[in-house]
């Protein structure tokens, strides 16, 4: 199989998407919203529980799309469970960078090499879209979907 | 509508390749395999030359000029006119009307024939299976003016039950807006008894034939049908053109579409006059170069026995059918009889845009994803399929292509 391929659908991306994490609805969201790529046709929706500093206590998602969109979603649950908000944002910029083929030299070397399974998506830039999905999602969360007291 | 099997050999597809120089060419290191002529089909050489010779030695602007250039562009633009309605079997060449493609054909309708007569609470029929082009602008009467949508299901198999049809056409009923052919499921509607069955309740037809008149041949005079919407890039003539075929009566009630120049007859400061169909309705600068380019690629078409096409066309559906009926791991999405020749499905374990960015890789173009259909995905409960639309130019060579495309993608992600 050509390199290209090899490196977008890799195992740990596979993985992701056959068993994703912190899949399923979260009771007690403080946040949430659904994120749709018309394109495709692909939803996802992200739960979150944001303590101070806009803290990502826990977040879970749902979602029907392909391997890539899938994957993605799953691993940012991983990646953004206990950060604050500003910890968030700058993985997601560094993500951001990342599947778009650009420098991501501002991550920690942690994270960077966490999320660097991602960074085949850049020879694919049809499907950037599908990677950046639940992180745009995320951000929609936080900024617009603060829920009312008491919903659930 | 398909011929035997046996006359597909009268039909050279490996001579009618070399005409499509885009087919030579390499992705990725390996042949294309281009089957996704249902979003948009390639271009003969001789479309392009001719659009081109016509660019370089008789353009000017139509309808204009007095001068000898504007003479020339206006008659070659006049006679792909009569291209088009010899192609449909128009019975007036003032019947056809250029649009920039078969959305603002089906557009126009909505906009200068039904809006001005619609009222809160009429209906107008469509089926789920209907593209965003023929149900978006009945969705904008139904927002602006209270119209009820009336939508007609099709049977598993895609086929349309000509009876629920029927019953679905009421005394509120004020138009029939139906596809000629599926663009998803292939599913070719019989137009002449929708047609006959519409009428009898004095009810107008429009046809999406976008897909439709590509694999059928189409003599609106035989199907009496009021409406037939094309468009040129699927006929593999260019973008930016199509046409709407209306019976004269329809178009000289019909108010403008776009309001410019050309489709006058007289303005003032006060008042203004049209001018008659098709003129009303072609506002501004049409697409000249284009209408040439179509009227080329119409006599290329028609220049082939249009059966023995259909025929070639339908043995690589059946051809790629047989073979991915053996796979218990995916599901075909439409199987009507008669159907033309496109193939969706969907597959265990791979979604859509992963097997077609694997496909890709292989050189294999499919489309994947919801076809501008969404309506249709509803009925058969997924979000997008994987669609392969054969055209004159593909062989079996490409469903072979294809089938060994599917294996690997499996390989991958399953």
């Amino acid at each position: 199989m050509d390199n290209a391929l090899r490196e977008l659908y890799q195992e740990v991306i596979l993985d992701h998407s056959r068993h994703p994490r912190h899949h399923g609805v979260l009771q007690g969201a403080t946040h949430q919203a659904e994120g749709y790529n018309p394109l495709c046709g692909d939803r996802v929706t992200v739960y979150l529980k944001l303590g101070d500093d806009n803290r990502v206590s826990d977040i879970r998602f749902l979602g029907k799309g392909c391997a890539i969109s899938q994957a993605s979603a799953s691993m940012m649950t991983e990646m953004l469970k206990g950060r604050t908000g500003q910890e968030a944002d700058r993985l997601m910029k560094g993500f951001l960078h990342l599947v778009k083929g650009e420098d991501a030299s501002d991550l920690p070397e942690e994270d960077r090499e966490r999320l660097e399974v991602m960074g085949g998506i850049s020879e694919f830039p049809m499907r950037v879209k599908c990677a950046t999905l639940a992180w745009h999602t995320y951000k929609n969360a936080v900024e617009e979907g603060k829920k009312e007291e008491g919903a659930t | 509508m398909n011929a035997p099997q046996k006359i597909s050999a009268l039909f050279d597809a490996e001579r009618a390749r070399a005409d499509f120089e885009i087919l030579s060419r390499q992705v990725y290191g390996k042949p294309l395999v281009y089957l996704d002529s249902g979003a948009s089909a390639q271009k003969p050489r001789i479309v392009l030359d001719t659009m081109r010779d016509f660019a370089q030695s008789e353009y000017a602007n139509v309808h204009r000029g007095v001068h000898f250039l504007s003479a020339a562009a206006t008659d070659r633009y006049e006679a792909a006119r009569r291209t088009v309605q010899k192609f449909l079997n128009a019975a007036r060449e003032d019947e056809i009307v250029f649009t920039k493609g078969g959305t603002e054909a089906i557009n126009l309708v909505s906009y200068s024939h039904l809006a001005p007569r619609i009222q809160p609470g009429d209906e107008i029929v469509l089926t789920v299976m209907e593209h965003h082009s023929n149900i978006v602008p009945w969705h904008f009467l139904r927002e602006r003016a209270g119209a009820v949508l009336r939508w007609v299901d099709v049977r598993d198999d895609g086929s349309l039950d000509i009876e629920a049809l029927d019953a679905a056409i009421t005394p509120k009923t004020r138009l029939v807006a139906i596809t000629h052919m599926s663009n998803v499921l292939g599913t070719v509607t019989p137009l002449k008894e929708i047609v006959a069955r519409a009428h009898a309740k004095n009810v107008p037809v429009l046809a999406d034939g976008c897909q439709g008149a590509v694999h059928e041949v189409v003599d609106v005079q035989a199907l009496d049908i009021d409406f037939y919407a094309i468009t040129g890039h699927k006929l593999y003539g260019p973008t930016g053109i199509g046409a709407l075929y209306a019976k004269r009566a329809h178009l000289k009630a019909m108010r403008p579409f776009n309001g410019g120049g050309e489709m006058i007859r007289e303005v003032a400061k006060d008042r203004i006059s049209y001018a008659d169909p098709p003129a009303r309705f072609e506002a501004g600068t049409p697409p000249i170069i284009q209408s040439i380019g179509l009227a080329t690629a119409l006599d290329y078409l028609s220049a082939f026995d249009r059966n023995s096409v259909a025929a070639h066309e339908h043995d690589l559906l059946t051809y790629a059918r047989e073979q991915v009926g053996q796979f218990n791991w995916l599901r075909v999405i439409g199987d009507a009889p008669g159907k033309g020749a496109i193939l969706s499905f969907e597959a265990e374990g791979m979604h859509a845009h992963d097997l077609a960015t694997i496909l890709d890789r292989e050189g294999v173009a499919v489309r994947a994803g919801h076809h501008c259909a969404q309506p249709l995905m509803e009925r058969f409960g997924v979000t997008s399929t994987s669609r392969a639309s054969f055209a004159l130019y593909n062989t079996r060579a490409d469903v072979d292509a294809l089938i060994a495309g599917l294996h690997k993608a499996r390989g991958i992600l399953v």
